[in-house]
């Protein structure tokens, strides 16, 4: 029997398996165990339900699912009874899981606390659906399809959901065929630059070489960004058939997963789904019976930002430096060895396989005239429901930010996209349509979806120094104005977030900018002063604050700010006594606190033990 | 085990080209906790690459170590989120609390303190890494409860 019909069989079992579990005798309990979940607590989550199936000899499955999406849910914890609905159960503490199951196995009822929401159709008891709940309503979940909902670690899951159709198709497609209908899904390369997946593939397979190379790149670097890691830790199988279907395209015959070092799960993960995929032929030589041959390696990162970039990650896979040099030639003309070498993002590959499967026109259908279909970001920072998600393109910034992140709590300041390589967006910019080209008019970038929202706490100045003393760090050092440029204009903002800069600072610092973004050899100093100039157009009052009245507006800048007792509030409750740890604050018992200014250090112990332990609640304030 | 019986048993596994340098010294840092001299030295031997241009390519990335760590990793995240609801803060909680600064181990060599640039836990920020573990929505009280509770446990 050839390998083809070996895959057909499987799916054939796996999705008749999937419908039974509708059916099924043993109740589920789904755990969302990312890495996310696992943060907020899902590992002891799970022990607490292990434990009570066990005292109460409940024969029920537990399956631990990826990263659903919002993540200020989590832990996150489904319940499937035999032939019912599947629920959701949010913030799923230890302490909430007995009641939770006592409800379901004990008394036959669906508890009501916690509850998020399920996945069935239409109405039930008055619970609404989880993807009718604000956050998700409004996302379009393509690449996502399947992460949170199914188990990452088996092939059979994948299988039933459609899984490897896209893939088989393609080989009964040729390579121009595949080409042609990705061309017409328009879909562009997610790692940040939007160059059309298509036009890239097309110099690569028309490149004469020994052998062709596809390299995953995995190297999520942008810090508040962890779009891929979600994708390959809840679906990794979609990321790696996409790799088959980009490598028949192009004709590879060996593939790489650059992932960083910092992902454990995601490596388990993939390691898992690639032997998965050996065991039933679709790795190796003549895959599912063809006459195409394809394998994969994992490369992990060691941790350097500038690795994301296309050609610094060849090096770094060849065990070298990973710093960058000039294009052209570009690497899918030379890349890998000097061979013709494809370097796709995590989500481009993730997407392939819905494009195939489901067709270039579908895809097409969402999006906007140049950005065509869904992009995920991860929305974080200071809006209510922070987590992952999926959008169509062209979608405004508003919608993403109230609808679906419910806004922030203290006033919006602003929003910063595509890590540190983008800017940093005003108010005034909430209707603009997230596309590539948007974005770029307004000085900020797509990038690879990290999307930071800051409220009236946070500094802008602050913001920028970050961002600009993270691309400092992790500028390789080759060219000068990258090495010396960025070491400037980080002494600079240092400068006016400790109030000893003059309004012609300023000034240096656009122009210094300037030079930095035309004269540097890669992306990475080419875009590393974005935030800054961003920040500088948009908030430039901000600045000047630090710079005229050596104020913070944000009350956050360490030098511009002091801690003060409050002694008409003060209650002495010597609780802000205890936390202090350099012997700042002192007094008796029942009296007003003394804090002395020369000791204070400014770590805010003090200010949050007061607002939430103390007697008095709000003694202690921060001023500028 | 001895980094010298590592790499001959990684010999085995690798085939010693230019491009097993950066997995080869991953590895020995996964057995050994840091980049040993004479570790690099046998590998220089083996692969014939020059001490100096291993050097030059451990020392460019963040993930090698040159010094012995502590039995236990506190590692702060300070990406984006992380920073901005107030990580750096708990940084200097941390080096407070452990008397040492990021990069260093305490003297008793029970724990050494590092910054990371992302764990990919954003949406739960500020977090913290206590050894595999991640703490999430940390204040600078919260840190120093963990800190407290983890030596105590140590002292046990």
């Amino acid at each position: 029997m050839n390998d083809e019909r070996v895959i057909d069989e499987r799916r054939q079992r796996a999705k008749a398996q999937w419908e039974a579990l509708g059916r099924s005798p043993v109740p589920f309990i789904y755990i969302g165990a990312a890495s996310c979940g696992l943060a907020a607590g899902a590992a002891d989550t799970q022990k607490a339900v292990e434990e009570y199936l066990a005292q109460n000899k409940i024969d029920a499955r537990i399956i631990p699912v990826g990263c659903i999406g919002p993540c200020y849910l989590e832990p996150l914890m489904d319940v499937q009874m035999p032939g019912r609905s599947r629920i959701s159960y949010s913030n799923v503490a230890v302490k909430d899981v007995v009641p939770i199951l006592a409800g379901f196995f004990e008394e036959g009822v669906i508890p009501k606390s916690h509850l998020a929401g399920h996945f069935g159709k239409g109405e039930l008891d008055g619970i609404p659906r989880f993807f009718d709940l604000p956050m998700l309503k409004p996302q379009v979940r393509i690449v996502l399809r399947n992460c949170g909902l199914i188990d990452p670690d088996d092939l059979d899951h994948y299988l039933a959901s459609g899984g490897y159709e896209g893939f088989e198709k393609c080989l009964s497609m040729t390579w121009k065929e595949v080409l042609d209908t990705v061309k017409q899904s328009g879909i562009r390369g997610r790692g940040g630059a939007g160059f059309p997946t298509w036009r890239k593939w097309t110099i690569c397979r028309e490149t004469e070489g020994k052998e062709r190379n596809l390299i995953c790149n995995a190297d999520e670097g942008d810090p508040g960004a962890f779009m891929n890691r979600s994708l390959i830790e809840g679906d990794p199988h979609a990321v790696l058939e996409g790799m088959l279907i980009a490598a028949y395209t192009i004709g590879a015959s060996h593939g790489y997963v650059y992932i960083r070092a910092e992902y454990p799960l995601a490596i388990k993960r993939l390691r898992k789904a690639m032997a998965q995929m050996r065991e039933v032929g679709l790795l190796g030589q003549n895959i599912l019976g063809s006459d195409f041959h394809f394998d994969i390696k994992i490369k992990e990162g060691a941790g350097a930002f500038v690795c994301g970039e296309e050609t610094a990650l060849i090096a770094s896979i060849e065990g070298k430096r990973g710093m960058p040099r000039t294009r052209p030639p570009f690497p899918a003309v030379s890349g890998l060895r000097g061979e013709p070498t494809i370097i796709n993002n995590v989500e481009t590959l993730g997407t392939l396989p819905n494009i195939l499967r489901n067709g270039a026109q579908w895809y097409a259908s969402y999006g906007t005239e140049t950005s065509k279909g869904t992009k995920t970001f991860s929305l974080v920072g200071k809006v209510r429901r922070t987590g992952l998600i999926e959008v169509p393109l062209g979608i405004t910034l508003r919608k993403v930010i109230y609808d679906i992140g419910g806004g922030t709590q203290k006033p919006f300041k602003a929003v910063q996209s595509g890590g540190p390589s983008g800017g940093c967006l005003s108010e005034e910019f909430l209707d603009l349509p997230i596309d590539y080209e948007h974005l770029a008019e307004a000085g900020a970038i797509m990038g690879s979806g990290g999307l930071i929202v800051v409220d009236s706490d946070t500094c802008i100045v602050d913001m920028a120094k970050y961002f600009m003393t993270f691309t400092q760090r992790e500028s390789c050092g080759k060219c000068v104005p990258c090495r010396v440029g960025t070491r400037h204009m980080v002494e600079i903002l240092e400068r006016v977030c400790d109030g000893k800069a003059e309004l012609a600072d300023l000034d240096k610092l656009e122009k210094l900018g300037r030079t930095v973004k035309n004269g540097s050899l890669c992306q990475l100093g080419a875009t590393a002063p974005n935030p800054a100039l961003s920040t500088l157009k948009y908030f430039r009052p901000e600045f000047i604050a630090h710079v005229k009245d050596r104020r913070c507006p944000a009350v956050s800048c360490k030098n511009l700010v002091i801690y003060r007792v409050v002694a008409s509030k003060c209650t002495g409750c010597q609780r802000c006594v205890k936390v202090c740890p350099t012997g700042a604050i002192t007094g008796p018992r029942s009296e007003p606190h003394n804090l002395d200014q020369s000791k204070c250090i400014k770590c805010r112990s003090c200010y949050e033990v007061c607002r939430f332990d103390a007697i008095a609640g709000d003694a202690i304030i921060i001023e500028s | 085990m001895t980094s010298r019986d590592g790499i001959s048993a990684l010999r085995q596994e690798f085939k010693g080209e230019r491009e097993d340098l950066i997995p080869v010294l991953q590895r020995v840092q996964e057995q050994d906790g840091y980049l040993r001299q004479d570790a690099i030295r046998s590998i220089s031997r083996w692969m014939k690459i020059s001490e100096n241009e291993i050097f030059g390519v451990a020392t460019f990335y963040a993930q090698f170590r040159f010094h012995p760590p502590g039995e236990h990793h506190v590692k702060i995240c300070l990406g984006t989120a992380c920073h901005v609801k107030g990580g750096e803060q708990i940084l200097i909680m941390a080096q407070q609390r452990l008397n040492i600064k990021t990069g260093e181990t305490t003297a008793d060599g029970k724990y050494d303190l590092d910054r990371v640039a992302c764990l990919g836990c954003c949406a739960l920020a500020p977090v913290v890494a206590f050894d595999d573990k991640i703490h999430s929505q940390m204040s600078v009280l919260k840190i120093q409860g963990i800190l407290e509770r983890e030596t105590m446990n140590d002292e046990r």
